[in-house]
């Protein structure tokens, strides 16, 4: 790519000098610099262009009221106070909260339990792993999210099939008690993922130990408790990171699902299709804007308490 | 020997009931989308009574454009994304795992850092961005920034993998005289096939699935993709025609299905060694 050369700094490969016993030579401590930076500078361009840049001109935008076609209008920290009492937004906040501690939960727990009961060396192993993987790779679809309400819907598939037991089920999609359950629902259907890194994680544990504890007579549950789990945890602090992360972004179950609303009365409006709804919607982009910056500011919140809690349980080998 | 077959028979119907509840669904959704119209409710059967290509007909034009246009639209956004993925992020990669440079480790963390940004944190600042820059309703905002290693994930992806090829094969090019591009071309690239196989597989589906940036960045129904054209049929239709959605959804389903069955098992294999979403 010919842009490489663009971003290449201005020091140059270093000359070859001999080598001095006191001071390693600063340039020559790096010998690819050129090379380094002629390799990195699309990326460069791109961290600049659409991650840092934009970051910071999102902080600004945050501080104004703006809706794309004037001039942003300084506000200070208008649009922050204006969230602590806006009720919708503060629906959202718990929508989405209630959404992360329970989906999450649930589909590790899914990924893990699968897992542990593929890894006995079973036959056709590769065919499980590959279809309980499918529905996360479709997950984040429009159509399965179609295929989900046509399911949960007063007339759906649920419901024809509990009437076979004489039940009669309630209108899963329709009734904002049971609404955000569908969406929780699609999530742990979603377990592929982390079940794959379950399961790549218990084939490395050493076998030795299950055999000692065999010869203790530890029982099933004991052995996975007090050495599969311990041993696992770097799997499970992985897993969680990435899962907490994903599920706070989630946003296109909760747009179909609904319609679009955050329907019914605003018990799916996750916090992602709130803030489209203000930024695209409406065009409170100022708005819209300070909503990504708690956002952030949160999720850099979960994932540094996760960080932190890590010493405590995480067991790093070695 | 009998006891440990026993075990693998419960394991085996335990697992096979989790896979077809969880699978159920989708089979469902495949044969009503050959039902006619008033049987798709009535019937938990997953097998069409009376099978029929009508959902497919009706659905196919029924948005005002016809789904063609929005399956060439997804196709080539996606061949562009996978293209921009493979060459971008495989040029930084080999430059954080081989290359020594003033700086690396700052820029490193900060690649690691990126992966954590929740990308709704840039979407606005950059869809004013993209707005000045005059390319709303067009895919350029879809495309450009994966040119330019936007997707940090393959970076890092790449890097793990680059860093289990033995050195010794680039530093023996090396001394006979081999640049770095050429070492990253005649040695690197080659031995990274599994690591692109597995960018390129997901970048495609992940793409192609993606719903809230082309929601945000076209407007026009000629450049709508696969899941808008989906969507504004649910917009249409408002529940009248159920068949129509259900067909339309099945075929969005296609293409995403088809590179997995095409890929799985590598692509199964590359993300449970490198713990990817």
């Amino acid at each position: 790519m010919s842009e490489n050369t663009v971003a290449a700094p201005a020091v140059a490969a270093a000359p070859p000098t001999p080598p001095r016993p006191v001071r390693v030579n600063k340039r020559k401590r790096h010998k690819h610099n050129l090379a380094g930076y002629g390799f990195i500078a699309p990326w460069l361009l791109g961290v600049f262009g659409f991650t840092l840049i934009p970051m910071v001109y999102s902080l600004y935008l945050s501080l104004t009221r703006f809706n794309l076609l004037t001039a942003p209008q300084w506000t200070g920290l208008d649009n922050y106070v204006t969230l602590l009492s806006d009720p919708r937004y503060l629906q959202a906040v718990k929508v989405t909260l209630i959404y992360v501690v329970t989906s999450v939960p649930l589909k590790l727990a899914l990924a893990l339990l699968v897992a542990v009961a593929l890894n006995r060396g079973l036959a056709a192993l590769g065919f499980y792993r590959s279809v309980f993987y499918l529905p996360s790779l479709l997950g984040a679809s429009v159509a399965v999210s179609v295929m989900w309400r046509q399911i949960f819907s007063q007339q759906g598939l649920l419901n024809e099939f509990l009437g076979w037991f004489g039940i009669h089920g309630a209108d899963w999609i329709g009734d904002p008690r049971y609404a955000m359950w569908t969406l929780v629902l699609l999530s742990g259907w979603q377990f592929g993922t982390p079940m794959l890194i379950f399961l790549a994680g218990l084939k490395q544990l050493p076998q030795d130990l299950y055999e000692a504890a065999a010869l203790d007579g530890a029982g099933r549950i004991r052995v996975f408790f007090t050495i599969t789990l311990p041993l696992l945890s770097p799997m499970v602090f992985f897993n969680l990171v990435l899962e907490t992360i994903n599920a706070f972004q989630t946003f296109t179950p909760a747009f179909v699902v609904s319609a679009g609303t955050g329907g019914p009365i605003d018990s799916t409006l996750l916090y992602t299709l709130y803030l489209y709804l203000k930024g695209f919607g409406s065009l409170q982009m100022g708005y819209a804007s300070a909503m990504a910056w708690v956002l952030f500011l949160v999720i850099g919140a979960f994932t540094a308490v996760y960080f932190w809690s890590a010493r405590r349980w995480v067991n790093y080998a070695e | 020997m009998t006891a440990r077959r026993r075990i693998h028979w419960r394991a085996h119907t335990v697992l096979l009931v989790t896979l077809i509840v969880m699978i159920y669904p989708l089979v469902w959704l495949v044969g009503a989308s050959f039902k006619p119209e008033n049987q798709i409710f009535t019937t938990v059967s997953p097998l069409p009574l009376e099978p029929t290509l009508a959902n497919y007909f009706s659905g196919w034009t029924a948005t005002g454009t016809s789904f063609s246009v929005y399956l060439a639209n997804s196709v080539t956004v996606s061949l562009c994304v996978v293209v921009g993925n493979l060459i971008s992020c495989s040029l930084a990669a080999y430059a954080f795992a081989r290359l020594d440079f003033a700086f690396r480790r700052v820029w490193f963390g900060l690649m690691l850092g990126t992966l954590m940004l929740p990308f709704q944190a840039t979407l606005i600042p950059q869809y004013t961005i993209f707005y000045r820059l005059n390319w709303i309703n067009t895919f350029l905002p879809l495309v450009v920034p994966y040119f330019l290693a936007y997707d940090a994930f393959f970076i890092f992806l790449m890097v793990q993998f680059i860093r289990g090829i033995p050195r010794e094969l680039d530093e023996a090019a090396a001394l006979d005289g081999a640049g770095h591009v050429r070492v990253f071309g005649t040695i690197i690239l080659p031995l990274l096939r599994p690591a692109l196989i597995t960018t390129g597989v997901l970048t495609f589906i992940w793409t192609f699935n993606d719903f809230l940036r082309q929601l945000v960045y076209l407007s026009d129904n000629t450049r709508y993709t696969v899941p808008l054209g989906l969507n504004s049929f649910i917009d249409k239709a408002s529940g009248s025609s159920y068949g129509g959605m259900l067909a339309m959804s099945v075929v969005t389903l296609v293409p995403t299905v088809a590179v997995f069955l095409i890929s799985q098992r590598r692509l199964v294999d590359g993300v449970a060694n490198t713990g990817i979403k």
